[in-house]
């Protein structure tokens, strides 16, 4: 069988939640027919040319990649009295270690971690909370409430700014834990923003999710005298499991991708998260494109550590996302 | 990862009726407190954070005031914002036009772009999967750092491409070109997610169909738009609205370039340019709105699609 057979089954039983038997194997089976069989393939000439074109398209996308990384490698003064094209000279890692320690790169990253991690809990846990809420205990308001959780999260981020910003700063905190005396420049305020923006689009996939669990699981706990509690806890949330970890990454490339929320939020540089640091990194160097471009690389670690290890759960959470609509 | 796979529609007729027949009614007091509360607090942080700012934005609009003091302090005053907005801005209709344009190149370039990519990768030539990965590598970064990638190719006199075409262009500078530039790099992450999206999409439809479509002698151009692309639907409104929602949201590769200044502004930027600090708060309430009223109609279309099957 093509690989293609045995990677279908196999995300299958990655992201399928464990459904009855037959429902199962029936899909197993269609899963078996390759999809590339000889009928549908198409002339050779015609893979040959498809496949060059392929491989020049593939060929150009890395273009602004190498691109960066290639400046990153070179000395700024070296190209004082060189053309920016002369591809002699050194070659180095020095603009990483400049622009780590020029730019508040340590800081940058301490801030992306101390937003990042607590907003994809909270966000993973409580659209669980509503998930199973929705998709599980029936209510006349379930499918309602859950649009407007999804509605939610398709809105412009910039619809909701100005009033966000004026919540954020009319909303008293004791100076002792914010020095703006409001939300405004806390982590807390960038914290809840993401988690209230990221919570439509998880509650959506989660409850689509457990939507799809068989409702005996619950159906017999209840029987046995299993709280809601417990029904939640033991039963369907470890069934959630491959969907979680699909969320999970997800969530975290778009929480740490996030440019706006501390953009807007935030007007001190020092508790900025990366990727909105990256505007002031784009200021503080802008004569300098060999320093940008060492720390705009820096800035990408985390997402290319995800990428490399990761990409099948992100896959996976982003198609889990797009094909129930 | 297809679209069959994931969704549970064979068992969702079954289910359906079963679930309404025998739901259990009896919670305990302490069931409900939980439920409640598991369902409360994830409401009301969406309520505060997310659909109060939204409607914020519609009562603001019709207000003028500075965000200073208290709330006493707002100035009422009617459809001002809007006349300001239509009849005297100066950026207004130029932002309006660029994300004209945004939606235009990316849902007739970018997104058809995707579209063929994943339906080429989708024969499963070798390599595919490594060249799946490559254009799926910007999907991952963010639109700041892909905005400063580019920067790099575009730049005037250290630009890769003036480099290769031994001219001095400033890409992004230039208010006559810069809007085409900022949507290439744009189309460099969405050309990779529509593909991806389309990808997964494809490899749900059933496999039979096109066998029958090969028998009866149709060539592959004709499989794809007779058969496959039409049993695609679901996942081709995904598309749509994901092409819209992206062209409205349009905002961090122009705010690295310029702040969406001098041929690159947006809605979305003259909405963050004149709230937080500029404080005009009415005024970017009046643009939000604007945005708003654009931006649900992907949404309600989205949103009819997904929901289609679920009124219970």
């Amino acid at each position: 069988m093509t690989s293609r057979a045995s990677e279908a089954t196999g995300s299958v039983a990655g992201l399928q939640p464990p459904a009855s038997e037959p429902v199962a194997r029936r899909r197993e089976k269609k899963a078996a027919i390759p999809t590339g069989s000889p009928l549908t393939r198409g002339s050779k000439g015609g893979r040959i040319g498809i496949l060059i074109f392929l491989i020049i398209a593939a060929a150009l996308w890395t273009i602004p990649l190498l691109w960066t990384f290639y400046t990153s490698l070179r000395p700024n003064d070296y190209f004082a009295d060189h053309s920016f094209f002369s591809v002699g000279g050194p070659y180095n890692f020095q603009n990483y270690v400049d622009a780590w320690q020029q730019a508040q790169l340590p800081k940058f990253f301490l801030n992306s971690a101390i937003i990042t991690i607590p907003a994809v809990a909270l966000t993973l846990i409580l659209a669980s909370f509503a998930a199973f809420k929705l998709s599980r205990v029936s209510w006349r308001f379930n499918v309602p409430l859950l649009i407007l959780f999804t509605a939610g999260n398709l809105l412009p981020q910039q619809v909701l700014a100005t009033p966000l910003f004026q919540i954020a700063k009319h909303t008293p905190l004791p100076a002792s834990i914010s020095d703006s005396g409001s939300f405004i420049n806390t982590y807390y305020i960038v914290i809840a923003v993401n988690v209230a923006f990221q919570l439509g689009f998880c509650t959506f996939v989660m409850s689509n999710y457990m939507k799809a669990l068989p409702i005996e699981l619950t159906e017999a706990a209840q029987v046995d005298g299993a709280s809601i509690w417990k029904q939640y806890w033991k039963i369907i949330l470890p069934l959630c499991r491959p969907a979680l970890a699909a969320l999970a990454t997800l969530e975290v490339i778009f929480i740490y991708n996030d440019f706006f929320w501390a953009l807007l939020l935030v007007q001190k540089g020092d508790r900025l998260p990366i990727t909105s640091g990256l505007n002031n990194l784009n200021g503080q160097f802008a004569t300098n494109y060999n320093l940008l471009s060492a720390g705009a690389l820096m800035s990408a670690i985390p997402v290319l550590i995800v990428y490399l290890v990761l990409q099948r759960q992100f896959v996976a959470g982003l198609t889990l996302g797009a094909n129930k609509g | 990862m297809t679209a069959t796979q994931q969704t549970p529609v064979p068992q969702a007729p079954i289910e359906k009726p079963l679930a309404k027949n025998r739901r259990v009614r009896r919670l305990t007091t302490k069931d409900r407190v939980v439920i409640s509360l598991m369902i409360g607090i994830p409401t009301l942080i969406e309520a505060v954070l997310v659909w109060f700012p939204a409607i914020g934005s519609i009562i603001l609009s019709f207000a003028k005031w500075n965000g200073v003091g208290s709330f006493g302090k707002i100035e009422w005053i009617g459809t001002t914002n809007y006349a300001n907005v239509f009849g005297i801005d100066p950026n207004f209709w130029p932002a309006v036009r660029h994300n004209l344009i945004w939606l235009a190149f990316l849902a007739f370039i970018a997104s058809p772009a995707g579209i063929f990519l994943a339906v080429l990768l989708d024969r499963e030539l070798p390599g595919s999967k490594i060249m799946q990965s490559i254009f799926f590598l910007p999907v991952m970064f963010s639109l700041a750092l892909v905005g400063v990638i580019w920067q790099l190719i575009f730049s005037p006199d250290q630009g890769l491409i003036n480099g290769v075409l031994g001219t001095k262009i400033d890409w992004f500078g230039n208010p006559n070109i810069n809007l085409w530039a900022a949507l290439i790099a744009a189309s460099w992450k969405h050309i990779g997610y529509i593909m991806v999206l389309y990808l997964a999409g494809l490899k749900g439809v059933d496999p039979s169909l096109r066998e029958a479509a090969a028998i009866d002698g149709a060539t592959s151009r004709q499989t794809f738009f007779r058969v496959v692309f039409p049993a695609m639907k679901p996942i081709n409104i995904v598309i749509v609205v994901i092409t819209v929602i992206e062209a409205l949201r349009a905002f961090d590769i122009v705010f690295i370039i310029n702040k969406g200044t001098n041929g690159l502004q947006l809605l979305a930027t003259m909405i963050y340019t004149n709230s937080g600090a500029a404080a005009r708060v009415g005024y970017a309430s009046a643009l939000a709105v604007i945005l708003l009223v654009i931006a649900l109609v992907p949404i309600i279309s989205y949103l009819t699609q997904a929901f289609k099957e679920d009124k219970r």
